[in-house]
């Protein structure tokens, strides 16, 4: 049985078309990810799924439907009630709000009552206790990684049952990465189903189970991450793995003029 | 020097009013980015459902009506002209408004002519005298209330959930919207609480020692354009600067015009444009307008 279930989706922006045909499941309980460079789509996709693409005047078709509920149609605030809540990429603060106030701005979509309300605080102060220590600082002065954990524990009051991770890692030391990736494996361990959009396909491939591969806009690659992580594809693409073949293409580059390939293009 | 004091205390009072009316230009502008022109129109209105009820149902009733008037035109403004216009550019909403503001002063000035129409307030033209000072009560009145006004409006601003959702629209409406906040209301509401501010104002700008609600009015609520700008247009406590250095720049001026002289007639209409243009030249962004606080 999957949570998410995204259909024959195709999303543009005016002429430019941004992702064809993509479907993607995100079943109940598991992390799935979905890798790709830069404009391969990643993004859209999360945004078709909170029904943000309305911001950047994108237009979408296609099915998406979260535990049998379609969410086309749906507005962001809907989606939110519904338990689907994303963390946008660049995490996004609300720099001049106190911490303790984005945390609350977080709470604001969540159905449950005071209640809930209160038991999210104190599980998110669990899981980020510098969130607690630092309460009544404005959310711009925290470091990156704090900022980080603020845009996810911000995502968490709503109390979702699916978490959508836009690059976490992205602009993060290694180590606050590795920090951050525990912490998803975490939030994943007591029950929120993830989708993890990441250029970091190292971390993703780690966390997942199960992983897709998005290239200008379309699915190319999907399986269980174990398999893609193994795969010589995805090795030399992503993972940044130098094996024979890789060795073999680096020398062939290595012959050509000398030029930067990636900028001459 | 009583007369100082009294223009002073004077300028304190009428420049809290331009606050009330520039907090509410400032809380559109924050929620939504969209520069009010239609501002002075919603105070308009709201004077003109007090005016014309205060006789039937008494003043107070009046008066609650009004400021409910004002907010459900401002709600409507929003309801069914600006929101057709969301995501448009800010210059295309800001012209909209303009739009919005000529259609409501010549409806209003239609049905008022050439009437000063009273409010019937209680206060009158009895004045208080305190140490040589001389006050109209309605100054006294203006101050206190528009004071209380903001207090709540501000404390309502940092604490409510309401609050929470306005402030994060203001910072961020993609990332509001992720949060499950709903931006329609939000902007919604902030038009209505503009509305409502606006009616108070009209209240305070019509009573002893203005005649009364007429035409000129709406003119006179333009006072608290220059009040937002020169405080920063995103800033609350800059409309609260902005009104206070307004109305007493503008309090002084008028007192001492014949000391001016040499500067003409009516120095005193002219000193806050003059006040706004002073400060926008040293700092561009207003006093209290946000330079951007974010490590990189």
């Amino acid at each position: 049985m999957a949570t998410l279930e995204i259909r024959a989706l195709s999303v543009g922006y005016g002429p430019v078309r941004a992702l064809r045909d993509v479907s993607v499941d995100v079943p109940a309980g598991a992390i799935t990810a979905v890798l790709g460079g830069n404009g391969a789509g990643k993004t859209t996709l999360l945004r078709a799924v909170s029904r943000t693409l309305g911001f950047h005047r994108g237009t979408g078709t296609g099915t998406i439907r979260f535990d049998g509920q379609a969410l086309e149609g749906l507005g962001p605030a809907q989606v939110v009630a519904a338990g689907v809540v994303q963390v946008p990429e660049g995490r996004q603060v609300f720099a001049r709000m106190t911490v303790a106030d984005n945390l609350r701005a977080g709470a604001l979509g969540a159905r449950g009552g005071r209640k809930a309300v209160a038991a999210a605080l104190t599980r998110v102060h669990e899981l980020f206790p510098v969130l607690a220590q630092r309460a009544h600082q404005r959310a711009g002065l925290l470091s990156g990684g704090e900022q980080q954990m603020l845009a996810m524990g911000r995502a968490l009051m709503a109390g979702p049952r699916l978490l959508l991770l836009d690059e976490p890692s992205l602009g993060l030391a290694p180590l606050m990465a590795q920090k951050i990736a525990e912490t998803v494996q975490e939030i994943n361990a007591a029950g929120t189903s993830v989708m993890l959009v990441e250029q970091n396909a190292s971390i993703a491939l780690r966390l997942a189970t199960t992983a897709y591969v998005l290239d200008v806009g379309e699915v190319a690659l999907e399986g269980p991450a174990g398999e893609l992580a193994a795969s010589d594809e995805v090795r030399r693409r992503y993972l940044g793995v130098v094996d024979e073949t890789a060795a073999e293409d680096a020398d062939r580059a290595g012959r050509a003029p000398r030029t930067l390939s990636r900028w001459s293009a | 020097m009583t007369t100082f004091i009294e223009l002073l205390l004077g300028g304190l009072s009428i420049g809290s009013v331009y606050a009330l009316i520039a907090l509410g230009f400032v809380v559109i502008f924050k929620a939504t980015e969209v520069v009010n022109f239609a501002h002075a129109s919603l105070l308009l209105a709201g004077g003109y459902v007090t005016a014309v009820l205060h006789d039937d149902i008494g003043f107070w009733p009046a008066l609650g009506v009004g400021i409910a008037g004002a907010a459900v035109v401002g709600a409507g403004v929003e309801f069914f002209v600006m929101r057709r216009y969301r995501g448009s550019d800010h210059s295309v909403l800001a012209i909209v408004t303009i739009g919005v503001d000529i259609i409501l002063v010549t409806e209003l000035t239609r049905r008022m002519g050439t009437d000063v129409m009273a409010l019937g307030d209680p206060w009158g033209d009895d004045v208080v005298t305190i140490g040589g000072v001389t006050l109209a009560e309605t100054r006294i009145a203006a101050f206190l209330v528009a004071g209380l006004l903001i207090t709540v409006f501000l404390l309502a601003f940092r604490f409510t959930s309401w609050g929470v959702s306005m402030r994060a629209a203001a910072e961020n409406p993609q990332t509001a919207a992720l949060m499950g906040i709903k931006l329609g209301r939000v902007s919604l509401s902030a038009w209505a609480v503009a509305g409502a501010l606006a009616a108070v104002a009209a209240l305070f700008l019509t009573v002893f020692p203005t005649p009364g609600l007429e035409r000129a009015t709406s003119l006179a609520a333009l006072k608290a354009f220059p009040a937002a700008i020169l405080g920063g247009l995103d800033s609350t406590t800059g409309a609260l600067a902005g009104g206070l250095i307004v109305g007493v720049t503008e309090s002084l001026a008028t007192g001492y015009q014949s000391d001016l002289s040499f500067l003409g007639r009516g120095i005193g209409d002219l000193a806050p444009y003059l006040v706004m243009v002073i400060v926008l030249l040293v700092r561009p962004a207003g006093l209290f307008g946000t330079k951007e606080l974010a490590r990189v």
